[in-house]
C-alpha cells in the first residue's frame, strides 16, 4: 500500500489504528462511523487485529475495559447515542486508569437526532459525561490527515498517562475524502511496559487487580487526588492548539474541528474586507488551551466562538478570557454546518457593535 | 480447653483438609453461612489442583462477591454491574491460552447483564460462567431478583412475588443451554459436602473443556442468602432444598456426548 491515499476520514482513522499496533477493536454499528468497524473487520482482521462486533455499545466499552486491563492496545468507536451508552464504562476505565482509544464521530442530537455532523457532544466529551470526577484527554481533528495522525498520538498519550483518550470528530470529518499520508510509525518502538495488567499471576509478583472500587472514603479521595494531579500534569504538558494570523489580529475566532475549517475561510474573507481577524483552533479540548486564549484576550478587541451546537465550548472561552473582552457565539444545530458567509456576518456584527459602543462612549 | 490451630498440627497428626494456597488467608466479608465463600474455596482448590494459578484470570461482578479479588490469589478484574462476561470475553480474546471465568450473581448475570450473558454464550466464548443464584439481590439489601421465586418475599416484593407485577422467575441456565455455542451447563449447590464435591468435579470438567476450546461452560450454583432471607444458615439450607430445588433442580442440563 502506497503511503499517500485518498480516503474517507473514518477509513483513514481505521488504517492508522492498524498501523499504530492496535491489537483489538470492539464496536457496534452506527452512522456516520460504521466504516471504521467495516474497514477493520476486513483489513484489520487480515492484518491480525482482533475485531469483535459486540451486541451493544455497553458491551463494547466493557470489552475495551477487559482488553485494556489485560494489557492490550485497544479501541472502540461510535457516534453520539452510542457514546452516551458507554458512559458508565468510560467512568470505570478512567477510574481504573486503563489506556485506550475512544472515538466519537458525532452526529446531531439530542435523542436519535440526525446522522448529519454536529459538535453537540463537547460537554459530554470534555466535562465528564459519565459519573464522578474524571477527565478524558480529548483530541479534535479537523482534517482527514488529522483523523489518522491523532490515532498514533492518542495511543501514545493513553499509554503514557494510563488514561482513556477520545478523538472527538464529527460526521463530516468521518465521511469526507481527502488526501492522507501515513507516517512511519513502528508500534514496537512505542511499547510501554504494563506490569499492572492481568496477564496471569506469576510467582515473581503479587496478583494484579483491575478495579475502580475503593470502599474506604479516605482511599477513594486519595485516588481522586492522584487523578487530579495527573490531569494537571497533562494540562501542563499536552495542551495543543493552532493559531492562524493572530500576530496582528484585532478579532479572534475560536473554533475546533470542522468549524475551525469554516472559520479559517471566514478569516480570509474578512481580511479581504479590511477586518484584521485571526483564528485559534484548540486541538486538545481537554486539556483546553486557556493560557494562549488568555494571552490573546490582552491583545484583541473581541472573540467569536463558532461551533456546530448551541454554544458549549464558548463557556471555556469565557472562562479563559474572564471578562476581559467580549465573547460572542455563532452556531448552527441539528446537523447543519454553518457557511463561511454566516461566520463573516456574525463577525461583522460584532465589529459593528464594537464601533457602536465606542461611539456611544465618546 | 486449649485452642486448636490448623496452621501447626501436632507432628503425629495428619492434615486431611486445609485452605488451598491460592485462597488468601484473609477474613472474608461474607455473612456467616453464605454460599459465596464456599464457592470461592472450591474454585481455588480446583485452580490449585490443576496447577493453573498462573494461567487463570477471573472477573468479579458487582454484587456481594464484588470483592472476590481480595480472596482469590490470581489476576482479576472487577467489572461494571452485569458486564463481567463482556470483560471476560475481551480478556480471553487477548489471552486465548489463559483460563478465564466470570463470577456473577443473579441480578448481575440475569437482569442487568442479560444481553451480555446471552451474547457471550451465543458467541461460544471459551470462558466459564460461575453463576451464583440466591434468588435475591444480596448486596443492595434484599430486593427482588429475576430469579426470585413466586410468592417469595423481598424488600421490593414485600407481600411475595406475583406473576402479575413481575412475571416468572428466570431460568437462565436452561435458556443458555439452548445456544449452540454453549457446551456444558450444569446446576449445583454448596449446601452439603456431597454437593460441594459435585461442583468441584463440574469445575474441573469446565476448565478441561475450556482448554480444548469447546465453547462456553455455564455452572449455576443455587445458593443462599441467610441475611436477606432472614434465616439462620441452617434454616436457609433447608429452605433452599425445599423451595429453590423444585424450580432449580441440581443436575446436568447440557453436556457433550
Ligand atoms: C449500574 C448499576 N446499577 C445498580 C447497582 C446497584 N447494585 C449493586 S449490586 C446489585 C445487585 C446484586 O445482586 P446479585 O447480582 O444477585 O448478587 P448478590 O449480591 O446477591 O451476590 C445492585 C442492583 C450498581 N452497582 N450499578
Ligand atoms: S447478603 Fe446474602 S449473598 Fe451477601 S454475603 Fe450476606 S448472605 Fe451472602
Amino acid at each position: 500500500m502506497s503511503d499517500i491515499e485518498i480516503m474517507k476520514g473514518n477509513e483513514a482513522l481505521a488504517e492508522a489504528a492498524i498501523r499504530a499496533g492496535c491489537r483489538a477493536y470492539f464496536g457496534y454499528p452506527i452512522t456516520p462511523q460504521s466504516e471504521i468497524l467495516e474497514y477493520l473487520a476486513d483489513e484489520g482482521r487480515r492484518r491480525g487485529m482482533i475485531v469483535l462486533q459486540a451486541e451493544s455499545e455497553v458491551a463494547s466499552i466493557n470489552m475495551v475495559y477487559g482488553a485494556a486491563g489485560a494489557g492490550a492496545r485497544v479501541m472502540t468507536s461510535s457516534s453520539s447515542p452510542g457514546v452516551s451508552l458507554m458512559m458508565e464504562g468510560i467512568s470505570y476505565i478512567a477510574s481504573a486508569e486503563l489506556p485506550c482509544l475512544l472515538v466519537n464521530v458525532s452526529r446531531g442530537g439530542p435523542g436519535l437526532g440526525t446522522i448529519q455532523p454536529s459538535q453537540g457532544d463537547y460537554f459530554q466529551a470534555v466535562k465528564g459525561g459519565g459519573h464522578g470526577d474524571y477527565r478524558l484527554i480529548v483530541l479534535a481533528p479537523s482534517s482527514v490527515q488529522e483523523m489518522a495522525d491523532f490515532v498514533y498520538r492518542a495511543f501514545d498519550l493513553a499509554d503514557k498517562y494510563r488514561a482513556p483518550v477520545m478523538i472527538l470528530a464529527d460526521g463530516a470529518l468521518g465521511q469526507m475524502m481527502e488526501k492522507v499520508r501515513f507516517p512511519d510509525y513502528d508500534p514496537a518502538e512505542h511499547v510501554v511496559p504494563k506490569p499492572w495488567a492481568t496477564t496471569g499471576k506469576t510467582p515473581d509478583r503479587a496478583r494484579n487487580i483491575i478495579t475502580s472500587l475503593h470502599i474506604e472514603t479516605e482511599q477513594m479521595e486519595q485516588i481522586n487526588i492522584r487523578l487530579q494531579d495527573k490531569y494537571r500534569l497533562i494540562a501542563e504538558r499536552e495542551t495543543r492548539w493552532e493559531e492562524v494570523q493572530t500576530a496582528d489580529a484585532e478579532w479572534l475566532i475560536v473554533a475546533y474541528g470542522l468549524a475551525a475549517r469554516i472559520a479559517h475561510r471566514a478569516v480570509d474573507l474578512v481580511r479581504a474586507r479590511g477586518i484584521r481577524a485571526g483564528l485559534l483552533r484548540p486541538i486538545t479540548l481537554f486539556p483546553y488551551p486557556s493560557k494562549p486564549l488568555a494571552a490573546l484576550a490582552g491583545r484583541v478587541r473581541g472573540m467569536l466562538t463558532v461551533e456546530m451546537n448551541a454554544g458549549q465550548m464558548v463557556e471555556d472561552v469565557r472562562l479563559a478570557v474572564n471578562g476581559r473582552v467580549p465573547v460572542s457565539f455563532y452556531g448552527r444545530m441539528g446537523g447543519i454546518i454553518p457557511s463561511p458567509d454566516e461566520v463573516v456576518s456574525a463577525l461583522q456584527k460584532m465589529v459593528a457593535q464594537d464601533v457602536l459602543t465606542e461611539t456611544e462612549a465618546n | 480447653m486449649e485452642p486448636t490451630s490448623t496452621a501447626h498440627p501436632a507432628p503425629d497428626m495428619e492434615v486431611v483438609y486445609k485452605r488451598p494456597d491460592t485462597l488468601l488467608d484473609t477474613r472474608m466479608h461474607y455473612c456467616p453461612g453464605c454460599g459465596h465463600g464456599v464457592v470461592h474455596r472450591v474454585l481455588m482448590e480446583v485452580v490449585q489442583e490443576l496447577d493453573i494459578q498462573q494461567e487463570t484470570i477471573g472477573v468479579a461482578p458487582v454484587g456481594c462477591s464484588v470483592f472476590a479479588y481480595n480472596y482469590l490469589d490470581i489476576d482479576m478484574q472487577e467489572a461494571a454491574h452485569g458486564r463481567a462476561s463482556a470483560v471476560a470475553t475481551a480478556i480471553k480474546r487477548i489471552h486465548p491460552s489463559k483460563y478465564v471465568f466470570s463470577y456473577q450473581g443473579d441480578g448481575d448475570l440475569a437482569a442487568i447483564g442479560t444481553a451480555e450473558t446471552i451474547h457471550t454464550c451465543n458467541r461460544g466464548e471459551n470462558i466459564l460462567f460461575l453463576f451464583i443464584n440466591n434468588g435475591i439481590y444480596g448486596m443492595t439489601g434484599g430486593q427482588m431478583a429475576p430469579t426470585t421465586l413466586l410468592g417469595m418475599k423481598s424488600t421490593t416484593s414485600p407481600t411475595g412475588r406475583t406473576v402479575e407485577t413481575s412475571g416468572y422467575p428466570l431460568k437462565i441456565a436452561d435458556l443458555v443451554a439452548m445456544l449452540p455455542g454453549v457446551v456444558y451447563v450444569s446446576r449445583h449447590s454448596v449446601h452439603t459436602p456431597n454437593a460441594v464435591r459435585q461442583l468441584k468435579k463440574a469445575m474441573i470438567r469446565s476448565f478441561q473443556y475450556q482448554k480444548e476450546g469447546r465453547g462456553t461452560c455455564f455452572l449455576e450454583v443455587v445458593s443462599n442468602c441467610p441475611s436477606n432471607w432472614k434465616m439462620t444458615p441452617v434454616e436457609s439450607n433447608a429452605w433452599l432444598e425445599e423451595h429453590m430445588f423444585p424450580l432449580y433442580p441440581p443436575g446436568e442440563i447440557k453436556a457433550p456426548k
